[in-house]
């Protein structure tokens, strides 16, 4: 195959990124629509006025030319003719320009209005993965998980943005463009979906070695199936039902788990790791990084930063009985 | 010319790379082998016998360690008696004084063992690493580390300027318990 014909077959397999769960082309929400119209109307003018300008240039560089008049003769009509022609194109510019301009402001202000939710979700970004808090106005009712959001569907969710440590970005393709995550400082954006379904979100600010692994999900539900989800994460941890979760708890208890993490319920309530009181109701593992299988469970257990360098979770030494015990014990978290 | 400009420009590459980081640290139950004496008395006329391997060095004189460390400060609810180093429940520890010494060993072993009247154990709930972390923070809300390793930067609202704009000082050696600092009876 001669290389030209090579690229030609490849360069459309590259369309194929265009669709799925993570892509701005394929807006599955109206702030995603709306950056997803400025995408195609300035790719529109631009193409437009690139091929103006190209056909302008080639018609310039193509045509015969006449013999070179005379330097000192005058010729004011057509001066004045190549005057409007420049200035017309001149004003022509700054037209598209301004418009364009004011286009997108306008579709930012919208973009950025903020309101008073009937959900509030405070997202705090730590490096690699992300602390989801739901926030109301009972704090009865205030419960964290991670690395998940659920929404209901077609309604629109406020959503306050802090960081810990360094500057991360909040990116879901699919239902809105990025905002910056900035510690000491607080962002709202608005999040809505308007089909049910799975989005993936990554962080779109380089944050250190795990940057690329800091991925999210946005799982949008219809209202009842949200309101019993959320019912279900504001419960406390079940608590261990056999023999072998109850070693499992009590290990997870006696081992430095519970140095960093929180499962309500229990006597475990430290905030500097992801809140597992429902660990296994989520899709994945890490932020993002693996399903959640016992495989992948036993991997990152024993040994995270084999499975994940850079991360924060320190290898944890158990003693070879004591691996099964807490991971039927983890994997009872529902 | 150009010769000379183009090894000028790889020459300067020699300078991106500032510190080693590793990329695991050791499995949780290790420890490492220091001992450190906090009195001078010993029997015969030896002297007291101590284990240092110069692994401080490695955290003192490392800026990624000293900035995990002061997060870990803030994870471990440190503040919570330390304050920011100013002192509250607990002692001061930006300050030059030092009850059981001020290497980084001695703060090691501080953190792992737990001392009297208050400060807890750590041994089992934080990987030896950590302690580590930690310990070369403490040492540089004092200044006992280099100025270009110290942290420089706060994350959020701190009562007084970064670690690396503090001054200098240099670590106590001490490691003799005053009567201040002793079990009550």
């Amino acid at each position: 195959m001669r290389p030209r014909a090579g690229v030609a077959c490849v360069l459309p397999l590259a369309l194929a990124g265009c669709q799925g769960w993570q892509s701005a082309l394929d807006p599955q929400g109206p702030q995603a629509r709306s950056l997803a119209d400025i995408i195609w109307v300035f790719t529109g003018v631009a193409v437009a006025v690139w091929v103006l300008v190209a056909v302008a240039l080639a018609a310039a560089l193509l045509r015969r030319r006449a013999e070179p008049p005379d330097p000192l003769s005058r010729a004011p009509d057509r001066e004045r003719a190549m005057g409007y022609a420049v200035g017309g194109c001149v004003a022509l510019t700054l037209v598209v320009i301004l418009a364009l301009t004011g286009y997108s402001y306008a579709t930012q202000k919208e973009l950025f209005s903020t309101h008073e939710g009937r959900i509030t979700i405070l997202l705090t970004g730590h490096q690699f993965w992300w602390d989801v808090r739901y926030e109301d106005p009972a704090p009865s009712r205030v419960f964290s998980t991670a690395n998940e959001i659920h929404i209901p569907v077609g309604e629109p969710v406020r959503i306050k943005l802090e960081a810990s440590d360094v500057i991360h970005s909040f990116w879901v393709p699919s239902l809105l463009g990025k905002q910056d995550l900035i510690p000491g400082r607080q962002n709202l954006v608005r999040l809505q979906a308007d089909r049910p379904g799975v989005y993936r979100g990554q962080c779109a600010e380089f944050c250190g070695w795990q940057h690329a692994h800091m991925s999210l999900l946005v799982v949008a539900h219809p209202r009842e199936e949200f309101e019993a989800w959320r019912d279900a994460q504001l419960a406390s941890a079940a608590p261990p039902s056999t023999d072998e979760q109850k070693e499992g708890q009590r290990v997870f208890l006696s081992n430095p788990c519970m140095t960093c993490h929180t499962v309500r319920g229990t006597s475990a309530g430290a905030v500097a790791g992801p809140d597992l009181t429902h660990l296994a109701s989520r899709r994945m593992l890490g932020a993002g990084m693996l399903p959640l299988t016992r495989g992948n469970l036993a991997a990152w257990v024993v040994d995270a930063p084999g499975v994940k360098p850079g991360v924060h979770m320190p290898s944890i030494k158990l003693e070879p009985h004591e691996l099964h015990p807490l991971l039927a014990y983890l994997e009872g978290l529902k | 010319m150009r010769t000379l400009a183009i090894a000028l420009v790889l020459l300067s590459l020699a300078a991106c790379q500032r510190e080693e980081r590793a990329l695991r640290g050791d499995p949780m139950a290790d420890e490492s082998r220091e001992k450190i004496a906090l009195t001078s008395l010993s029997p015969g006329d030896s002297g007291p016998i101590e284990v240092r391997t110069g692994r401080g060095e490695e955290y003192t004189g490392n800026a990624y360690h000293q900035s995990e460390g002061k997060k870990l400060f803030k994870q471990m609810n440190c503040n919570g008696c330390h304050a920011n180093g100013g002192g509250g429940m607990g002692v001061p520890l930006m300050d030059d004084t030092w009850i059981y010494g001020g290497r980084i060993e001695n703060v090691v072993q501080t953190i792992r063992e737990g001392r009297p009247n208050g400060m807890p154990s750590f041994r089992g709930k934080l990987p030896d690493e950590q302690i580590w972390q930690l310990a070369a923070y403490v040492l540089s809300m004092s200044r006992a580390v280099p100025q270009d390793v110290a942290p420089s930067r706060d994350d959020d609202m701190h009562p007084r300027p970064a670690e690396s704009r503090q001054p200098a000082v240099t670590g106590v050696q001490g490691g003799t318990v005053p009567p201040s600092g002793e079990a009550p009876q």
